[in-house]
């Protein structure tokens, strides 16, 4: 593997920011925060983790493939996959309209390039994800499978589930993530219904386990590299990345009031003021 | 039009398992996965000859839904088994997104359907699982009404493109259907031709349907039974031409009536040609312990019912 570019990935990262603060104000809704929080993880996975293909094949042989479980950070999604090439950065206006084949939570009827299976309702992408490994052992694929699930997320009982069942078979060919920014819509988690440590539970259900600061690009590339090399080993890998939901848009920072609303006009100027146009906007 | 009688009862979750197993043979592709019922699924044969496309999922449904839908991902053909309860009700969700709504080529395989699960009682006695599955867009609901139907309704729904539901269920139950029979999807069978009503039956009721015809000859009704053993797509085609001769229709499945067979085909005729219709279903309750034939009779599901039904809509004529 090259060395990463961080000038070129950091740039890609303030771009892909102002594409969802401005997809989210162009709908008048959306989910920002959780969006802002992975936007370093969507730009490394996409532009230097994931071994891909540069067209889309809903089969994802011979290619690392990746599901997003937690549907509603759609806008870092779609903005990633149209700055990777998958289409064209101008579709990027139609997000939530009427006809758009960026549905408000991903979806594949509309066939939006880069989509393999609907998330939104939560709980059921490790599962799905668990199933396409399963299927890439079947096939002799050696490539891998990359999940991302929320913190809140780990409230839904299918996750352990899938937890089980992953260890319970080795399934060695998947890295897993939680993007742990300690928020959900409710409030803190801790105050909705607190996880715990959740390092040791998922360790007790037999993964490994490695930490990451999933905003800073170096420590998030580092860790994902070494979940690489651990893979092939008889255990499934869980990444669990600390973030800061809304991070880069300091008045979004940290705070669960982001989560599912859209900035207003002023709202969005400011933000904007704090994320350089690097790439050109859509 | 040949006379239906049966030598031999055999359950028609035997059928699936062994349309199941040739499906693996014909189909490298075919997996299955099963949550801690393979012997009550018959799955035991596939598991044996395929182990490593057999994935025991543990009592996890929505995982094992989730599963069969990353599977496909990768070109597998996933068919999941366990009870029907556990099938539908439970997993509802998982289905309608990481399945229907994300067009996964997966076949959601349910036993022990039904009041004729029996003893069991209601909280296994799925009696709402057709209605809930024919609302989900893109799913195709198939109920075979005997063990040889069940076997190529396996076969078949292994070569079709899309999410499937196949309903079958635990009694040992008259083999009545040649094993040579053609089976396409979609496609309602005509066994009985008759002039004076039409009875539609589906999945078990189509034997006891037969059984009424009997009695009802002996009366001089002269009634045409055909077998619907796809609920979605329906056969309207079908149901229409035979209800435009006979004038009165019976509808009899073991399913509540909302939700069911029947309701599908009242909202056909409703549009295309509104017909006398009478039906043979649960009402609007749920089941309970007892034997397969004394729950049937008790919730009026017997031939004794189809009889009486399709009287009564005669006179509606």
């Amino acid at each position: 593997m090259s060395q990463p570019d961080y000038e070129k990935l950091q740039k890609l990262a303030t771009q892909i920011r102002r594409d969802i603060v401005r997809m989210v104000h162009g709908a008048a809704s959306g989910h920002p925060g959780g969006s802002l929080g992975c936007t370093e993880y969507f730009v490394a996975l996409y532009f230097h983790i994931l071994d891909r293909k540069d067209t889309f094949n809903m089969d994802g042989k011979g290619e690392d493939i990746f599901f997003l479980s937690n549907g509603h950070i759609s806008p870092v999604w779609y903005a990633t996959l149209a700055r990777a090439g998958y289409f064209e950065v101008s579709e990027l206006a139609t997000f939530r309209k009427l006809n758009t084949r960026l549905q408000g939570h991903p979806a594949t009827e509309e066939g939006l390039p880069g989509i393999r299976v609907a998330s939104g309702s939560l709980g059921q992408g490790l599962s799905v994800a668990v199933g396409a490994s399963r299927a890439k052992k079947l096939n002799q694929d050696d490539h891998l499978v990359y999940v991302l699930m929320g913190d809140g997320e780990q409230q839904e009982g299918q996750v352990w589930e899938a937890a089980m069942f992953a260890a319970h078979n080795k399934v060695d060919n998947l890295i897993a993530t939680i993007d742990y920014n300690g928020q959900q819509i409710d409030g803190p988690v801790d105050e909705v219904m607190s996880l715990g440590d959740l390092r040791a539970k998922w360790q007790a259900f037999g993964w490994e386990v490695l930490e990451s600061n999933g905003n800073d690009l170096k420590d998030l590339i580092d860790t994902l590299e070494k979940a690489k090399s651990m893979t092939g080993q008889g255990k499934p890998v869980l990444n669990l990345m600390r973030t800061d939901m809304g991070y880069g848009v300091d008045f979004m920072v940290g705070t669960h009031k982001w989560h599912g609303i859209a900035p207003n006009d002023e709202e969005l100027e400011k933000a904007l003021s704090q994320l350089e146009e690097t790439l050109g906007d859509y | 039009m040949t006379k239906f009688t049966f030598s031999e009862k055999k359950d028609t979750r035997s059928g699936f398992g062994e349309g199941l197993l040739e499906a693996g043979r014909k189909n490298p592709n075919v997996v299955g996965l099963c949550a801690d019922l393979t012997g009550s699924l018959k799955m035991g044969d596939f598991q044996g000859e395929f182990p490593e496309r057999f994935f025991q999922t543990g009592i996890a449904e929505a995982n094992m839904m989730g599963l069969a839908a990353g599977m496909t991902v990768g070109g597998k053909i996933p068919f999941t088994g366990t009870f029907a309860n556990f099938s539908t009700g439970r997993v509802y969700d998982q289905i309608r997104q990481s399945i229907a709504y994300s067009e996964k080529n997966v076949k959601v395989c349910a036993s022990h359907a039904g009041l004729t699960l029996g003893e069991d009682g209601a909280t296994h006695q799925i009696l709402e699982d057709i209605g809930m599955m024919k609302m989900l867009p893109n799913f195709t609901v198939v109920v075979p009404c005997d063990f040889n139907q069940t076997r190529l309704a396996t076969m078949a729904i292994a070569e079709h493109e899309g999410p499937v539901y196949l309903r079958f269920g635990r009694p040992k139950w008259p083999i009545f259907t040649d094993p040579n029979d053609s089976f396409e999807i979609g496609k309602a069978h005509k066994l009985i031709d008759g002039n004076d009503v039409t009875i539609f039956a589906t999945g078990h009721m189509v034997w006891l349907a037969i059984e009424a015809e009997a009695i009802l000859a002996e009366k001089g009704i002269s009634a045409e039974v055909i077998n619907i053993h796809t609920i979605k797509p329906l056969d309207i085609k079908a149901i229409l031409e035979s209800t435009r001769k006979t004038g009165a229709v019976v509808v009899a499945e073991e399913h509540q009536r909302f939700g069911g067979l029947g309701e599908s085909i009242a909202t056909e005729l409703a549009v295309h040609s509104p017909t006398p219709m009478e039906f043979v279903a649960v009402n609007d309750h749920f089941g309970e312990s007892g034997k397969p034939e004394e729950l049937l009779s008790k919730y009026g599901l017997s031939k004794e019912a189809i009889v009486e039904k399709c009287e009564m809509v005669i006179q509606r004529k």
